[in-house]
């Protein structure tokens, strides 16, 4: 049973990035720049209390993610202290780490869905987008086995430049490889995204494009293949519904424990966070300061205040609304009647015009140090 | 508009999908990737029979029973909301 006061409503999900640690350094990560390390990790038994908290509290789904959870050696026990917990578990991987038989471990510890990313359907431009030689192939070896083992698939593809003249061919790969659901993601601006916008961003012309071949694809494929979509916000005139509302239906558990009402939710100056070694996940749920700050509609100003749409985009990305205005408060520029609405517009433009190498985590001076450094040692 | 995809006989849950009793919000859903379905009325009692050995004419058997209603009634209530959920891919295709 629950312990969250009656006007705050049950969560749905929890996203449990079990490490920051991940093998591709792929330039549209929206994890922070300041990584946790390892030895600041959750161990087994932690995670395990946590997911049955979660379950109690109301959760149905958690979300392993990271980094790459297949780092953590432990996966295949967490998987199973969520099923346990009632939880039905959804792995997002990159699948590098992932054998066969690990992944019949995890199938039968109960994993209840797989997310396998792709960077494009070329190898040689996934691989250079992902940071990793290889890697293209050893994803589309693991997502056979994937569907080969009976487990349900997702092929999550983020879009941006260099990728976004392909969202066709990409949909066309993920159903040869049996994948009953797509995700078609912009990139969202936050973290390693953030740093590489000028590196990413696409411009008015092929977003409008891609927008169009996706409404196509959408028809084409309907009753075979559940196809979402994250919008393109930077061009759009109405804000995205950010996780749904503050605090409204999902909670994230970072590496070292720290729970935030979004993965982007520390680049808000003055947020208090708490911790799971500290408080229990209902007592976060329902009190914890960084929790309260946003939800609701109290928080609103004009124009969301007073806006027929604040119950159903929640005023837009409060990570957005600082990271471009520096105000958290603020209506998410995103939405055409924010003030500011031309300084996102501006942003975007200028951004896509640019002509820049990406910023890889760990290896920022990889692109422009050119082939002399490349032939050094990996570090 | 494409085809409608034809009902399995022996109707089946999708892979990764799942029925769960949420204790928190005391109503059966139905758990997909990236979905939760809640699931009103005879719904559950009619996904709890998908188990791919009963043919849906046995299915609305069974719930003509458990509800002592008209079965064309009971009928048409299954095959609207197996055709749903084939639309959404929550049953396994035929």
């Amino acid at each position: 049973m629950t312990n969250v006061a009656p006007n705050v409503p049950a969560p749905l999900g929890l996203l449990a990035e079990l490490t920051h640690r991940c093998p591709l350094a792929c330039p549209y990560c929206s994890n922070p720049l300041d990584l946790d390390g390892r030895a600041d990790e959750l161990d087994t038994a932690t995670w395990s209390r946590i997911l049955h908290e979660a379950a109690a509290l109301g959760v149905l789904q958690v979300h392993l993610s990271g980094g790459e959870p297949a780092a953590r050696r432990d996966l295949v026990e967490i998987v199973a202290a969520a099923r346990d917990a009632g939880l039905y578990s959804n792995l997002i991987t990159s699948a590098i780490g992932l054998d066969p038989a690990r992944l019949a471990s995890l199938k039968s510890a109960g994993l209840d869905h797989v997310q396998l990313s792709l960077q494009d359907v070329d190898a040689d431009s996934a691989d250079n987008i992902a940071g990793y030689t290889g890697a293209h192939g050893r994803k589309l070896a693991f997502a056979r086995s994937v569907t080969e083992f009976g487990l349900a698939l997702t092929i999550n593809a983020v879009i941006h430049r260099a990728n976004i003249d392909r969202v066709a061919a990409l949909v066309e790969l993920a159903t040869s490889l049996g994948a009953g659901r797509v995700e078609i993601a912009h990139a969202q601006y936050y973290g390693w995204a953030l740093r590489n916008r000028q590196a990413l961003m696409p411009t008015r012309n092929q977003v409008e494009r891609a927008m169009r071949e996706m409404e196509d694809i959408r028809l084409r494929y309907q009753g075979r293949l559940v196809i979402d979509m994250v919008v393109p916000d930077y061009y759009a005139r109405r804000p995205k519904a950010c996780m749904g509302g503050w605090a409204r239906r999902s909670l994230n558990v970072t590496p070292s424990g720290r729970v935030l009402p979004c993965h982007a939710a520390e680049t808000i100056p003055g947020l208090e966070f708490w911790s799971v070694r500290n408080h229990s996940l209902a007592q976060i749920w329902e009190e914890s300061p960084a929790f309260q700050a946003f939800r609701g509609t109290d928080w609103m100003r004009e124009p969301c205040r007073s806006c027929e749409l604040r119950d159903v985009d929640h005023g837009g990305c409060r990570c957005q609304a600082m990271a471009l205005l520096g105000d958290a408060a603020a209506t998410d520029p995103a939405c055409e009647l924010s003030p500011s609405h031309s300084v996102m517009q501006a942003l975007a433009q200028a951004a896509s015009a640019a002509d820049t190498g990406y910023a890889y985590r760990g290896r920022a001076l990889r692109q422009r140090a050119g082939a002399a450094t490349r032939r050094l040692p990996a570090r | 508009m494409p085809e409608a995809t034809p009902l399995p006989d022996r109707p089946r849950l999708a892979p990764g999908v799942r029925l769960h009793f949420d204790k928190t919000r005391d109503a059966w859903v139905l758990l997909g990737p990236e979905r939760v379905i809640e699931m009103e009325g005879p719904a559950s009692e009619i996904l709890r029979r998908c188990d791919g050995t009963r043919t849906i004419d046995q299915i609305v058997d069974e719930l003509a029973i458990l509800y002592t209603a008209e079965r064309t009634e009971i009928a048409g209530d299954v095959n609207d909301m197996l055709a749903e959920l084939v639309a959404k891919r929550m049953l396994a295709s035929a």
